[in-house]
């Protein structure tokens, strides 16, 4: 069974984000760039698929500049086994990386595509549920658990009330939530074999994809910095100060 | 303390932008090592070392090793760290690709090297004695020794030592006791005391082997009847597989000031079957050319922790709030200024911060001679390489494990009393940093390499390997208008250099005594020219690129400026140095010996 994998380059979740001046986005310049934390997930539930006999061949995609070709090169690190870059210096919003997956994936026809549930820089959470939708395949999201059959799977999803219970019929689409497994450390040999792995590159023209982006950022602001606090003299100025001030009781 | 992060950034600045690193794919042997693969073997070794080393590394510290009845427990969580460690290959990085090793360049496995001692000096003794055991038998051991040993210590399954100190000897390793009896088969029975052995005993692998030195009857006295021998823990069986006991036990550990994680035991071995190693009474010989590759790494132990120290005293001295800044307050919002607007602890830091970055540059310089000297194609390159090792090897292990001692002090110093309590970590790595000055050869012995072997080798050809490149330097950038004001301390600091060369090599030959009295204070002021240099060559790099894009976050910025303080601070120590080499031994010999 092929599994495709979606791996997103992010700016490393141990980076304090730095606004640009003029408000238009995120300073990039000299930052550490990694996975996205989500997608090395579901790197490691591929790459376990695999150790179980379960998954014949894992293909790791990611989208966006040339250097993108980094992140794949750490999933194939990971395990999986060759990869697919498709470039653009396009911004590329969620539904232009379903439409380009979608491409992919009937190009490569897999029978299980595992995706991050969202990625730490947007955390827009939408691509894994508009793929399953424009595939027309069953979907699911926010795994901490996945069983693997020949033809199903079934999904143990985190929701807000507990844990859903999904039964899939293959091909589908699977998003991983953090406690879905833990990923480990690349060994160094599979790091050294990794650069022999193959990655194709493609681009959004020969996919057929267009990416023009359906969303302008208007702006980008630090969020309020928090004030700090101040000492009150008695209970009672501070019931007071609650109630007429803050006015929270 | 905060959590240790692996300074990537410099470590890519040293060996990409100083020393052309990327051009190291153009060695022979060396063909896949271009950048793309080195730098995710950095950052996964830097991860591996952050979350898993360095969270070990105060709880090894603090539960110490145990012995009970010859069994040693090493601390909590080491041996599952020791597995990950070992499952990811990373005992393998510089090994030869024949014995299932990854042949990574000596440049790039000394940055990973400092990274773990950074992380975890304690847990980083039992694959550096490992690697030591490794090339002994590497170089000097017969095909089958290598077949049989090679692969379990590559893949780390089994752990290696090095045997050399018993109770009478040290430094003198000629008074070796340890007897070495033919068996008429090719091997011996070997029987003597060992003492501090580090690994030499504990509960990470199923194997040790210890690399031993012991004398064969009749063999000539001193250190010309010295052998080299391999012994294993357990005979292996004919499937590689460890077999029966053979005779080697652990009698008991030390108690240390530091590195509480690493077992360090007294081995006994009794009619133990150990196979020679080399050739008969050059067991010195074999374990040397192991010992050179040692030191350089003891060397690293003394950066990695002196990085440690600077990261946690930064961290520190921008929270801690104590007084106000003496040219007027900094932050009227709060209470006090905190501590790094203080010129005494910018002091600290910044000795810090120069003697480290200028030592990583050197060592990653040295490191790189070495894949040079291993793996160039042209002899003569390959020679000036080897001559450049041979003579900063003992300057790298005592200078930088001085440097390192020392800047576990200052971090530990801007902690004030925070410092010395040990919630905060900084006072381990002073007990920690501290045995690296004695270990591997002493810093007193370093120098009297130096000035005794290193420098009257092939009369004076080390030397030039080392002189050339920086008078080439000071030659050509002396006037420089940007350069001129870098490279005109150098140049000061050269001549005093040149100078005491000439004074030690002129009594050295008629009075050697002379010239050993002059040995601490001569491979610390060469030690200094070589930071010098470094710093001159790293801003030559940095200089045009002040202000571009590529100094966003104002590296280049901090590096010329870290510079400017290694000149006016840290350099004019050479001036001192200078006077008491040239002041010479007699206050110290003519001292009465009765009246101390």
């Amino acid at each position: 069974m092929k599994v495709l994998v979606a791996v997103k380059r992010v700016v490393d979740y141990n980076v304090k984000i730095r606004v640009k001046a003029d408000g238009s986005g995120i300073d990039t310049g000299n930052v550490k760039f990694s996975m996205n934390p989500f997608d090395e997930i579901a790197v490691e539930e591929a790459v376990r698929l695999k150790e179980a006999g379960k998954a014949s061949e894992i293909v790791a995609v990611s989208m966006g500049p040339a250097i993108a070709h980094e992140t794949i090169r750490t999933a194939l690190a990971m395990g999986a086994d060759r990869g697919i870059l498709v470039t653009s210096d396009e911004e590329l919003q969620p539904l232009a990386v379903a439409k380009l997956l979608k491409a992919i994936v009937e190009r490569e026809a897999p029978k299980l595509v595992i995706l991050g549930k969202q990625a730490i820089d947007d955390d827009a959470n939408q691509t894994g549920q508009m793929l399953a939708a424009l595939l027309g395949w069953p979907q699911g999201t926010f795994a901490s658990k996945v069983v693997l059959h020949s033809d199903t799977a079934e999904v143990t999803r985190e929701v807000d009330g507990g844990l859903e219970m999904v039964a899939l019929t293959l091909p589908a689409v699977v998003t991983t939530d953090l406690r879905l497994n833990e990923p480990r450390y690349a060994s160094l040999p599979n790091i050294m074999k990794a650069k022999k792995k193959p990655i194709d590159t493609l681009t959004p023209a020969e996919l057929g994809v267009d990416v023009t982006p359906r969303l302008v950022t208007l702006k980008v602001e630090e969020p309020p910095k928090r004030k700090s606090g101040i000492k009150v003299g008695s209970v009672a100025e501070l019931v007071d100060r609650l109630k007429n001030e803050a006015k929270v009781i | 303390m905060p959590a240790y992060k692996a300074p990537l950034r410099d470590m890519r600045f040293v060996l990409y932008e100083l020393h052309q690193g990327d051009t190291l794919a153009q060695l022979p042997g060396f063909e896949e090592m271009t950048p793309d693969l080195i730098d995710p073997v950095l950052e996964e070794a830097a991860k591996v070392c952050e979350e898993v080393l360095a969270p070990l590394n105060r709880t090894g510290d603090e539960e110490g090793c145990s012995f009970e009845n010859g069994v040693v427990r090493t601390p909590k969580g080491f041996k599952e760290a020791y597995d990950l460690f070992r499952e990811g290959g990373w005992t393998g990085i510089a090994c030869d690709p024949d014995f299932g090793g990854q042949g990574l360049p000596k440049s790039v496995n000394t940055l990973v090297e400092e990274m773990i001692c950074a992380s975890n000096l304690s847990f980083g003794m039992y694959p550096g004695l490992s690697h030591g055991a490794y090339l002994a038998i590497h170089a000097h051991g017969s095909d089958e020794l290598k077949g049989r040993y090679l692969p379990k210590l590559v893949d780390g399954t089994w752990s290696g030592t090095m045997c050399l100190t018993e109770p009478q000897c040290g430094t003198d390793l000629g008074l070796v006791r340890t007897k070495a009896i033919p068996q008429g088969d090719g091997s011996c029975k070997l029987t003597g005391t060992k003492i501090f052995i580090s690994a030499g005993e504990h509960d990470m692998t199923e194997n040790i082997i210890h690399l031993v030195l012991a004398r064969l009857p009749d063999a000539p006295k001193g250190i010309k009847g010295i052998s080299l021998f391999v012994v294993p823990k357990f005979l292996p069986k004919g499937d590689g597989t460890p077999g029966p006991g053979n005779g080697v036990s652990c009698g008991s550990i030390e108690h240390k000031m530091g590195i509480k994680g690493s077992a360090t035991c007294v081995i006994n071995f009794d009619d133990s079957t150990g196979w020679l190693v080399g050739e008969p009474n050059k067991g010195m010989r074999a374990m040397f050319t192991m010992m050179n590759t040692e030191r350089l790494a003891v060397g690293i132990q003394g950066l990695g922790l002196a990085e440690a120290s600077y990261q946690g005293a930064v961290a520190y001295a921008r929270e801690r709030l104590q007084g106000r800044s003496l040219s007027g307050t900094k932050h009227p919002d709060k209470p006090a200024d905190p501590i790094i607007v203080h010129p005494d602890v910018r002091r600290m830091l910044l000795t810090m911060r120069s003697t480290i970055e200028g030592s990583r540059a050197l060592g990653a310089w040295v490191a790189m001679a070495l894949d040079r000297q291993h793996h160039g194609a042209d002899p003569q390159e390959r020679q000036d390489a080897e001559d450049l090792v041979a003579l900063l090897t003992p300057v790298v292990k005592a200078l930088f494990t001085d440097l390192g001692f020392e800047a576990a002090n200052h971090g530990m110093q801007v902690f004030g009393g925070h410092g010395y309590i040990r919630e905060h970590g900084m006072e381990q790595l002073v007990r920690d940093a501290r045995i690296a000055q004695v270990y591997e050869g002493t810093n007193g012995v370093q120098a009297l390499d130096l000035i005794g072997r290193k420098l009257p080798a092939h009369a004076g050809r080390y030397l030039r390997a080392f002189f050339h490149p920086v008078s080439a330097l000071i030659e050509a950038k002396v006037e420089d208008e940007q350069l001129g004001p870098f490279v005109q301390p150098l140049a000061k600091a050269f001549v005093r250099l040149q100078q005491a060369t000439g004074q030690i090599a002129r009594v050295g030959m008629a009075k050697p005594e002379e010239a050993a009295a002059a040995a601490t204070e001569y491979l610390r002021l060469l030690g200094l020219v070589a930071l010098a240099y470094m710093w001159v060559r790293m801003v030559e790099v940095s200089l045009p690129k002040i202000g571009s894009e590529a100094d966003s976050d104002g590296f280049y910025r901090a590096k010329v400026a870290t510079a400017r303080f290694f000149m006016d601070r840290v350099l004019p120590q050479s001036g001192a140095l200078f006077s008491a080499i040239m002041a010479g031994g007699a206050s110290m010999m003519t001292f009465d010996e009765a009246a101390f």
